[in-house]
């Protein structure tokens, strides 16, 4: 395979109709930043499972009248509860916080927002039960015996808040992708138009290859390769997308989120272990694209 | 060398037969006329030898290739045995002399190197020397039919064929690209030429196949274009 005829034949095939190149590396690009973004989000929720995996635990508050008369949880109800916690089967550890260390760490975790501490006050923290369960999903049991109990003012699952949150993020990751799909789709016309618009203005040069004896390979080869470093420079641009996208919108929207750990921040890392699977994704499409279209549509 | 066994070809098209139940054996090195009137089914002949087509009955044989039968992946092996020369020439207008007698070449796989030394051998047998770097719009029609034998010849093809190769040039240069044909028959290449010229089948003396609605209806060893008619 003469690599330099072959190389020769794409540049000129990519030259020869820059509109239809132009708009279909876009395409391209667009539905692999979307790709990308979607992949993106999938990340973002594995990192918080596996922060929160182990450290989810169930909040058993106490009523203002224990939280502001109760410092050491000696006095009942407070001794009572704690002991019945601890008995329950399927609880790992129980640790009482009182209001003062409710609201230290209160203050720990909104540091970034001096708005939200300055309206804070102690007196609207109770003080807490923190119970880590054995197995994390098992928070119903807790919640049903110790509900409603003299003494106890609520009792708050983490888990079932970070199971809406995690909802929320794997609905805009479906959104995102369907949106990749949708994207996708006209990439792949517009590869398919594109290839066939460069066979047809190829069709002499085509006849002579076969005429003189040339395979399918060296016949179809340059048409292939042509869609594929379409595929490859909007697999470039789509990532590109993705970085500027992180500098300048990500980051922004959601600072206050990442610096108080809430979320983990997206990083260049991120976006460096996403793309190898847009290049993968734009050459396979390409090349697939190109197969079957010069299969079915253009007889060479 | 070249055989078709009781071959027909009908086109899906069309009812009657572009190629009757045709048998011809045509030996290595020959050179043989194809003639006959329009429609008669030369260039149908031409082409079932090219594997552009394929016979509905018969079978047709190119050396030790059984045309017919063969399968599509080993086409090209039969092609590159075969060179062609059209009358409209079919040369890329955007490449020079040269970089059209490569392209036969190139799109074959042939190195760098090998390209280097043949093309300008092939060029200066067939008279372009000087002309190389010319491009086909800047050539007479007679120097682009060269070009085309050139381009058909590069690779020493064992068959050449010529569907009226002079069809569109005057008679002076028809006799130029004749002397040249026989030039390269010299060489042991086989050449088949489809052709409607009277002048040139008479001065030449080969072999003649004369088709008629698709049938042969005449062989001649050393035959003139028409005989008695
Ligand atoms: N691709 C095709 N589809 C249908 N019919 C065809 C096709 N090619 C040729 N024919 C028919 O087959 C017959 C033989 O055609 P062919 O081209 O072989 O004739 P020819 O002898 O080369 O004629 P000419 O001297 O005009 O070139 C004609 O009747 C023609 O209409
Ligand atoms: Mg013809």
């Amino acid at each position: 395979m003469r690599t330099s005829f072959v190389f020769s034949e794409v540049v000129t095939g990519l030259r020869r109709n820059v509109t239809m190149t132009i708009a279909m590396i876009l395409t391209t690009a667009i539905s692999l930043a979307l790709l990308g973004g979607g992949l993106l989000v999938v990340r973002m929720v594995d990192k918080m499972q596996a922060n929160y995996a182990g450290k989810l635990e169930v909040s058993v508050l106490l009523t203002n009248d224990v939280s502001a008369n109760d410092k050491d949880c000696t006095q009942q109800p407070c001794a009572g509860l704690r002991s019945a916690l601890e008995q329950t089967s399927g609880v790992e550890t129980v640790v009482f916080q009182n209001r003062d260390e409710g609201f230290e760490r209160f203050k720990r975790i909104f540091e970034a927002q001096p708005e939200l501490l300055k309206l804070a006050r102690p007196e609207a923290i109770p003080a807490t039960f923190r119970v880590k369960l054995e197995d994390p999903d098992r928070t119903d049991v807790i919640k049903q015996a110790f509900e409603g109990k003299p003494g106890v003012k609520g009792v708050d699952d983490q888990s079932k808040f970070l199971e809406r949150f995690f909802e929320g993020l794997n609905g805009l990751r479906d959104v995102v992708l369907i949106l990749a799909l949708i994207q996708a789709f006209a990439a792949l016309l517009l590869i398919s138009n594109t290839i066939q618009v460069s066979a047809f203005t190829r069709r002499v040069e085509v006849g002579i290859m076969r005429l003189v004896g040339a395979t399918r390979w060296y016949t179809q080869l340059p048409f292939l390769i042509e869609a594929v470093v379409a595929g490859i420079i909007g697999a470039v641009c789509a990532v590109g997308l993705l970085v500027l996208g992180k500098a300048f919108f990500i980051d922004r929207i959601t600072r206050n989120l990442t610096e108080s750990g809430i979320i983990p921040p997206v990083g260049y890392l991120d976006i460096l272990i996403v793309s190898p699977w847009l290049f993968l994704t734009a050459i396979v499409i390409a090349a697939t694209t190109g197969y079957v279209t010069l299969r079915l549509y253009v007889r060479l | 060398m070249i055989r078709l066994e009781h071959v027909s070809k009908v086109y899906k098209t069309s009812t009657r037969p572009a190629l009757d139940d045709v048998s011809v054996e045509m030996e290595k090195g020959e050179f043989v006329f194809l003639i006959g009137p329009s429609g008669s089914g030369k260039s149908t002949f031409l082409r079932l030898l090219l594997r552009e087509e394929v016979p509905t009955r018969g079978r047709v044989y190119v050396s030790n290739f059984d045309v017919a039968k063969m399968s599509r992946r080993r086409v090209p092996r039969l092609r590159q045995s075969i060179g062609c020369v059209f009358q409209d020439f079919r040369l890329l207008p955007t490449k020079t002399v040269a970089e059209n007698v490569a392209f036969a070449l190139e799109v074959i796989g042939k190195p760098r190197n090998t390209i280097v030394k043949v093309v300008p051998e092939v060029l200066q047998l067939v008279g372009l020397d000087g002309k190389e770097d010319r491009f086909p719009t800047e050539l007479s029609g007679g120097e682009q039919q060269r070009v085309a034998i050139a381009r058909a010849f590069v690779n020493r093809p064992l068959v050449l064929i010529a569907d009226e190769p002079t069809g569109n040039l005057d008679p002076d240069t028809s006799q130029d690209i004749m002397l040249l044909l026989e030039r390269i028959n010299r060489t042991g290449t086989t050449v088949i030429m489809a052709t409607h010229d009277h002048g040139i089948v008479d001065s030449m003396r080969r072999r003649v196949v004369e088709l008629s609605f698709g049938k042969v209806v005449r062989d001649d060893a050393r035959g003139v274009y028409g005989v008695g008619r």
